[in-house]
């Protein structure tokens, strides 16, 4: 399997134990992943909210790019990312858009490669090809799997299970002998917008999320998005002071946990650098 | 035609501020065929239609052109005055030259040129005008009322109290309907059993009423005044003429564990029931998909234990066939659903509600039972999870209603009020308890219930927030709801024992393939369409055919009353002799020329066709032919566009008259 990769700002910056335990885990799968070459920003942040078209013409020459390097599948780690991909990709299914874009990005924007979120990539993968895979199931982790707000959202644009009450998360965890937990927080925004400017916001949401997880059981979360990842694992020592409790909640990226269960070490997946470990 | 007269109107300054009607008039006069062209400020007015008749008589007219409105407006008022002068009144056209002309056009020259061409136009089509004879067709004089709740339940008893026999078809165990359930009703807080049951009563035991209860319309054929109904008796396994409704079944069946369709899964009933005690039959039927005698021939006890030998396990669906003149389509509606599956793709459900996840999340028609005296929990509030009392209940209004999201961009129009019915309800079952209602707006218009929903909010303390919730989530068994007060601009979470979901109003299951079967139409939601939304609310296109109650859009208890008794009155009038007429101006075959090939049946929307057969008076076989139905067609003209050999032709309306016209035009 050889798919696109758009790692985003974030994998190579600050989620970069993000991609080492993506490598790590899909080589051991045998799925390649395919940098596309010369890759610019997503336009999720700044464009996304200042002009429209430019939040357009930036993720469609990223479409351009990785259908001109003939990738079918593009696989975009961070939730943002991916959205912004599939909201280009949708635009230009109207003909007039898809010309005005390409003319702006001087490449022809198809839009036609399928764009791929982390638990979707996995997803592609296949539990069937996964479970026979597996080396040593997780049997000691009861994981909540959380999705983060945008994963499953706008659901007109990602199309990507139940924007409510997703569940295919559930389903990857449970093939790696792992558990799930029944939790009420599963979708609800982890604050990581709020990082920069207001913290107080951000260490309230983040602890009501890593809370309501360990009432339900949990005893580690399962991210599949960067951002989640930072803000909870990152922040998390700030929430104990804050709430003048212990939480100790290791926060796993879903590749993490295919990593494991595929019998690679925490330090090749990258586990060790996280903020939070297991105690 | 020679001797056509032309009544050119200024409709006071409506006409006469764009046109030139003087000048129209007189251009008019030197067209071919036109005896005498006038005009005058009120053609409509008495010494208008005088002037018409009068020189109707006097000229010895034999065509009329009145230039003036749309036919809709006074087409009948003209054609009326002809026929006082003695004139045909199908010889009488109109020429509108107000709504498409001065109305439209400010330029005074070009409007009195378009007049002018449009009076030319209609000139031409008197011409070529026959004199036509209305359409007299039989009437048997009984109606069908179609659903058993309370607008078929008004309509029936108001038909048969005229006079009529009236058959009534409901497809559920008993009539009653939607409204049967309830506990009591806004804005007067009155038992609905109190006020229902003795009609209830008074269609089953009415000599004139014939109840096909646990039945389904299966077909209906005929026209107006004349339709013929095929209707399913669903198996029953009950034999109805036998059964005294002593109960001695479903008390020993030993099957009690099924969820109550009446009680919308609140409650239990055994495999053979009646839905309520106060059910009209009172006789009981066997849910074929739970009894365990007829799944697998075992048990069989109710049999054994009817003194009456009423049970009969070998009972089949029979169809039966009903003669009627007029037909009430009172199906009235479900409640959306609001969990994620959805019976559509244009529908979403929702899922951030956790409704069928949750137990204590409910519907408001299952909170009426859990309120009702005669529910499963006798009156007695208790949530279904853990039968424990709630102290909090949060109520949601607009669930699904006006969400274009959800695809029913719609008011559902009643929820508002029974919302605040419910937090009543539940005040003075529950005094120590809050409720909490989440609101987009409040719509209570109507005679007094805006008091009403102040009284809930003032009296009964009901606490309202305008804005939605966004989830709902369970924390040790209170449920978390998290939603906006956008009047005071903050997030609200409130930890609630129950919540109820006022769910949006759809039409009842099987509406579309119904409209199908009575030609009749629906709007994008499935509620039946009415002729003319202001003018003719209960009537359908399909003549005969009138619809009362929720099946026509969302409405409260007295709007389908009042509507219900409205279609009754509509088919009194078409019951009061024993023909009517009818427009002549439908369709004609030659029989002579037609080929036979029966495009036209095929297209015909109104299924107003049929094959026949033309023969020697002495019987002898000559050809075949397609033959219009007088009582069924309504002149749309379908069949005149798609007839290969044009052998059909719309009286009024002739290929020859159009042709002339457009010619006229060159």
């Amino acid at each position: 399997m050889n798919i696109g990769y758009y790692p985003g700002c974030a994998l190579h910056g600050s989620s970069n134990d993000c991609e080492q335990s993506l490598r790590a885990c899909l080589s051991a799968l045998d799925v390649q992943l395919g940098e596309i070459k010369d890759w610019i920003c997503c336009g999720a942040t700044a464009a996304h909210s200042l002009n429209h078209k430019l939040s357009l013409a930036l993720p469609a020459r990223n479409l351009a790019v990785a259908e001109r390097d003939g990738f079918k599948q593009l696989f975009a780690p961070c939730p943002l990312c991916s959205m912004q991909l599939l909201k280009a990709k949708k635009a230009v299914a109207d003909e007039r858009v898809r010309k005005e874009l390409s003319e702006i990005v001087e490449a022809d924007v198809r839009g036609e490669s399928e764009v791929l979120n982390l638990i979707q990539l996995f997803e592609k993968i296949g539990v069937d090809r996964l479970k026979p895979a597996v080396k040593a199931p997780l049997e000691s982790i009861t994981a909540a799997c959380y999705y983060g707000c945008l994963l499953t959202r706008p659901p007109d644009v990602v199309h990507f299970d139940d924007f409510e009450q997703p569940s295919s998360m559930e389903s990857i965890v449970a093939a790696l002998g792992a558990k799930t937990v029944e939790w009420n927080y599963k979708t609800e925004c982890c604050g990581a917008g709020m990082t920069m400017c207001n913290e107080d916001i951000v260490l309230e949401l983040a602890h009501k999320i890593l809370s309501n997880a360990a009432e339900h059981g949990a005893n580690c979360l399962v991210v599949a998005c960067p951002m989640c990842h930072v803000n909870l694992d990152m922040k998390q020592a700030a929430v104990e002071r804050r709430f003048g409790k212990k939480l100790g909640m290791v926060v796993y990226y879903l590749s993490d946990l295919v990593g494991l269960a595929l019998g690679l070490s925490a330090e090749q997946l990258g586990i060790n650098r996280h903020f939070v470990t297991q105690a | 035609m020679s001797r056509i007269g032309v009544f050119t109107c200024w409709c006071g300054e409506n006409i006469a501020r764009t046109v030139d009607v003087d000048e129209v008039a007189k251009r008019v006069a030197e067209l071919p065929g036109v005896r005498c062209s006038l005009n005058y400020k009120y053609m409509c007015s008495d010494p208008g239609q005088a002037i018409v008749r009068e020189k109707i008589a006097t000229e010895k007219l034999d065509g009329v052109v009145v230039a003036s409105c749309s036919p809709h407006m006074h087409l009948k008022t003209f054609r009326k005055a002809a026929q006082a002068a003695g004139l045909n009144p199908y010889l009488v056209e109109m020429a509108n030259i107000r709504e498409q002309c001065s109305w439209v056009h400010h330029d005074r020259v070009q409007a009195t040129a378009k007049a002018f061409e449009i009076i030319r136009l209609s000139v031409e089509k008197a011409r070529n005008d026959a004199a036509l004879q209305p359409i007299r067709v039989p009437v048997t004089r009984r109606a069908l009322v179609i659903g058993g709740g309370v607008a078929g339940i008004q309509a029936a008893l108001d038909i048969a109290d005229a006079g009529h026999e009236v058959v009534m078809v409901e497809r559920e165990p008993s009539i009653g309907g939607k409204m049967a359930g309830l506990s009591e009703t806004f804005p007067t807080l009155d038992c609905s059993q109190c006020i229902l049951t003795p009609r209830m009563v008074e269609v089953g035991q009415h000599p004139r009423i014939k109840l096909y209860s646990y039945s389904e319309v299966e077909k209906v054929e005929g026209f107006v005044g004349n339709f013929r109904i095929t209707i399913r008796q669903k198996a029953r396994y009950v034999d109805v003429s036998k059964c005294t409704g002593c109960g001695e079944c479903w008390i020993i069946c030993p099957l009690k564990r099924n969820p109550s369709e009446f009680d919308y899964g609140m409650g239990m009933r055994p495999a053979i029931y009646i839905p309520f005690p106060q059910a009209v039959p009172a006789r009981p039927v066997i849910d074929k998909s739970q009894c365990a005698k007829l799944i697998r021939n075992g048990c069989g006890l109710c049999e054994k234990k009817c003194k009456a030998e009423a049970i009969n396990f070998k009972d089949e669906d029979r169809l039966v066939e009903e003669a009627v003149g007029a037909v009430v389509v009172a199906t009235g509606y479900k409640l959306y659903s609001i969990a994620k599956s959805q019976p559509k793709a244009t529908l979403a459900g929702y899922g951030e509600y956790g409704y069928g996840k949750y137990k204590d999340v409910i519907d408001s028609l299952q909170f009426e039972r859990l309120v009702s005296a005669s529910g499963p929990t006798g009156g007695v509030l208790k949530r279904p999870s853990d039968g424990a009392i709630p102290k909090s209940v949060v109520f949601i209004s607009c669930v699904g209603s006006r969400d274009n999201a959800k695809g029913l961009p719609y008011c559902s129009k009643i929820c508002c009020m029974y919302t605040a019915k419910h937090t009543m309800l539940y005040k003075h079952k529950v005094h120590d308890g809050q409720a909490h209602v989440f609101y987009m707006d409040i719509r209570a218009g109507g005679k007094g219930y805006d008091e009403f929903v102040r009284r809930a909010i003032e009296q009964d303390g009901a606490q309202y927030y305008r804005g939605r919730v966004s989830k709902i989530t369970q924390e040790g068994g209170k449920l978390v709801v998290r939603g906006a007060d956008t009047l005071a601009g903050m997030p609200v979470t409130i930890e609630a024992d129950l919540v109820v979901l006022a769910a949006a109003m759809r039409p009842a299951d099987g509406i579309e393939e119904l409209a199908q079967k009575l030609n009749i139409g629906c709007d994008e939601f499935g509620f039946l369409l009415e002729s003319h939304p202001k003018l003719r609310p209960v009537e359908t296109n399909t003549a005969g055919i009138f619809i009362a109650g929720a099946c026509h859009s969302p409405k409260d208890i007295p709007e389908a009353v009042a509507q219900a008794s409205a279609a009754a009155s509509k088919v009194q009038v078409m019951l009061a002799a024993d023909e009517l007429t009818r427009e002549p101006e439908i369709a004609a075959i030659n029989e002579q020329t037609c080929a036979a090939c029966f495009t036209c049946i095929r297209t015909c929307p109104y299924h107003a066709i049929d094959r026949a057969e033309l023969r020697t008076p002495r019987g002898a076989f000559i050809k075949n032919t397609a033959r219009v139905n007088p009582g069924l067609c309504m002149g749309c003209g379908t069949c005149v566009s798609v007839c290969p050999s044009k052998s059909a032709d719309l009286q009024g309306f002739t290929d020859q008259q159009v042709y002339a016209m457009v010619e006229s035009l060159a």
